[in-house]
């Protein structure tokens, strides 16, 4: 139980490159904090420089108010879950989890009585005399935990634990993950590319990109009230749409149509600093087909009518998705954003798409006209070029329309 | 079934060429001086007289102490040389390490027959020749590269988040190799050993261009200075028994370590 702090912490390599950029952020004693970014973005090597196995070039680490940037991994007192698991394949599943009390030269009866806790915790009881050659992902997986919870560490460190196994255990063992922290309540630092698995799981959420903290934040709040464009862009399934914008006459013109401006907004946009082209992001959840609309909401909104391109019924919802003409909203944030989604694999077109997510009930058709409403409160809009939320107040984004 | 029985006639064919020299060397071993050139293949009068004649003389028992010894000395230095060096090529970036890996290539590729003249001259001057640490040092360098190659080939193969994990676990670095690391190198260690072995124990071009005497001579060697009982005897027997008895060794080596060469030790270590 431990509370971990980094100080400016710096990690640049031989050759020039720096993957992480003097990053701060204090964790606090139990807590679940989730560094979320695509690939490259430094949040496994910031782990690793938690856990030691990477030096830090400059800045300082302290856990439990000691600063620990010198000290060999084994002196931290840290547990580690690795993405390969990294299970030691010679030894039986009883003397993987047994190994790091071995090494603390514990006696052996009370190595059997820990192993054996941590066995029934994770439900493997019947698994240690195994070799982890002839056990399923999930147990290899779940023998990974019970190495790292057996000794009781002041932190437990995971890197991607959960990416090597499939869809539905995945999200199984995500349930776990979650209670068993609640229940062991150890600081924990878990690594992740998955933004559901960071949204699901953490108590607050770090986002990363290029090796600096672009957010931090509990998993609404970076949801709703998103810091720049690439928090945006990266955080929720199916991502934010995303349309470029510029102010004229009080209006923000659009390839929808004309939006509304609030007094706020105007004032915002008048300064001489505010940027003359935008863009606008709205996530999916906040259109509805209009005829749905109860009267009380439509003034919120705007409408606006458009082909339909594609509907994907999930049953709960639909996933309607419309051409919108004008071209997709550009900016080095999307840039990123795209590439991480493997946007470079699909066929590029110049027609902006809009993902909306309509109730069950909508009567939508592939290729007819549909009147749609969006919610006016619920739009965000970015600078480009720094990618910043100029609609956020006070650190809440409140929408376009609010007075 | 077709195929099955391809293959199997395929395989009868391969041991049956591989066997019937070896064979035809027991079968000789066995045979009569009288009898020797009969051409049968099994031979009709049973002797173990060329047996008890070669270790009656000294020559031969000297001979095998001679290669034992320095081919045993041999493969545990080259080996343990071998494991550190490969060790520090598949798990560390320090300048010149494309280097080496060129040189122990460019070594193992040299022709060794045109190193024979330059090392006779050098180990007559320092001493060296005709003595155990004549042969150990040439089979060392030739022995090095060969085990250097298998087992970087092995250490890459074993996952480097073992390492990380056993030090996150507590494991200085010297105990994260000896308790994690060494266990699963431990199969590409006893095959390179024996691949070291067999190495040392069959060289023939250095054995006789850097040895004079009884004292530092090995058995392939020996053999060649067999003769008969008399100047016109022929010591195809003698020669031939030697041969089996120095087939022993390897065999023995091959049993002994075979049982800790079980593929495919690292499997579960990861995903796979």
């Amino acid at each position: 139980m431990a509370d971990i702090v980094l100080d400016k912490v710096t990690k640049s390599y031989p050759d020039g490159t720096t993957a992480v950029h003097g990053i701060d952020l204090e964790i606090a004693d139990g807590e679940f904090v989730i560094l979320v970014g695509p690939s490259g973005c430094g949040k496994s090597t910031t782990l690793n420089m938690i856990a030691g196995l990477e030096d830090i070039t400059s800045g300082e680490l302290r856990i439990d108010g000691e600063r620990v940037n010198d000290k060999a991994p084994k002196d931290r007192d840290i547990a580690m879950v690795f993405q390969s698991y990294a299970l030691y394949p010679n030894m039986t599943v009883g003397e993987n989890m047994a190994f790091p009390l071995k090494l603390a030269k514990l006696p052996k009866a009370e190595i059997d009585k820990k192993v054996n806790d941590a066995a029934k915790v994770l439900d493997l009881t019947d698994y240690l005399d195994r070799r982890p050659a002839n056990l399923s992902g999930g147990q290899r997986q779940r023998v990974a935990m019970g190495r790292a919870i057996v000794r009781s560490p002041k932190v437990f460190l995971m890197d991607e634990p959960l990416s090597n196994l499939d869809a539905k255990l995945r999200v199984q063992m995500r349930t776990q993950v979650s209670r068993l922290q609640k229940q062991l309540n150890t600081t924990t630092v878990y690594v992740t590319h998955d933004q559901t698995e960071a949204m699901t799981l953490g108590d607050r959420v770090v986002v990363m990109r290029g090796g600096r903290i672009q957010q931090v934040g509990d998993p609404q709040t970076l949801y709703d009230h998103p810091n720049n464009l690439f928090v945006a862009g990266f955080i929720g399934s199916p991502s934010m749409n995303f349309l470029p914008a510029t102010v004229a006459e009080g209006k923000l013109r659009t390839a929808l149509g004309d939006l509304p401006l609030g007094e706020r907004m105007q004032r915002v946009l008048a300064a001489g600093d505010a940027p003359r082209e935008l863009v606008l992001g709205i996530r999916p959840e906040h259109f509805e087909d209009a005829a749905l609309v109860e009267d009380r909401q439509r003034s919120h909104g705007y409408e606006f009518t458009a082909p339909v391109d594609l509907v994907e019924s999930m049953g709960s919802d639909k996933y309607v998705y419309f051409n919108v003409e004008g071209g997709a909203a550009t900016s080095a944030d999307l840039a990123d954003l795209a590439a991480d989604a493997g946007g470079a694999d699909l066929p590029s077109s110049d027609q902006a798409s809009l993902v909306t997510r309509l109730s069950a009930e909508s009567r939508v058709r592939d290729g007819a006209s549909t009147k749609v409403w969006m919610n006016l409160d619920k739009i965000h809009l970015f600078d480009p070029k720094d990618g910043r939320n100029v609609t956020l107040h006070e650190g809440r984004a409140a929408g376009v329309a609010a007075s | 079934m077709n195929t099955k029985l391809r293959w199997g006639l395929l395989d009868a064919v391969v041991v049956v060429f591989a066997l019937v020299p070896v064979l035809w060397v027991m079968s000789l071993s066995f045979k009569t001086a009288a009898t020797l050139t009969d051409g049968n293949f099994i031979p009709r009068d049973w002797t173990l007289d060329n047996y008890k004649l070669i270790f009656q003389t000294d020559q031969f028992v000297r001979a095998l102490i001679n290669s034992i010894g320095i081919a045993l000395i041999s493969t545990v230095i080259a080996v343990v040389l071998g494991t550190m060096a490969a060790y520090a090529i598949s798990r560390l970036d320090f300048p010149g390490k494309s280097l080496l890996v060129g040189v122990s290539l460019l070594i193992a590729m040299f022709p060794q027959v045109s190193l024979v003249s330059p090392l006779f001259n050098i180990e007559r001057q320092t001493g060296l020749f005709d003595t155990w640490p004549g042969l150990i040092l040439p089979y060392i360098t030739f022995a090095l590269p060969l085990a250097i190659y298998t087992l970087s080939a092995f250490f890459k193969q074993i996952p480097w988040d073992l390492e990380k994990a056993a030090k996150m676990d507590g494991a200085t670095q010297g105990e994260a190799f000896r308790k994690v690391i060494a266990p699963l190198a431990a199969p590409g260690v006893f095959t390179t050993a024996i691949l070291v072995f067999i190495f040392c124990w069959n060289d023939f071009l250095f054995a006789i261009s850097l040895t004079s005497t009884e004292q530092s001579r090995t058995v392939p060697v020996a053999l060649s200075f067999f003769t008969g009982a008399s100047q016109f005897e022929d010591p195809t027997g003698a020669i031939s028994a030697a041969a089996v008895v120095i087939t022993i060794p390897i065999i023995l080596f091959v049993l002994f370590f075979q049982k800790r060469i079980v593929a495919g030790l690292t499997s579960g270590a990861v995903k796979g």
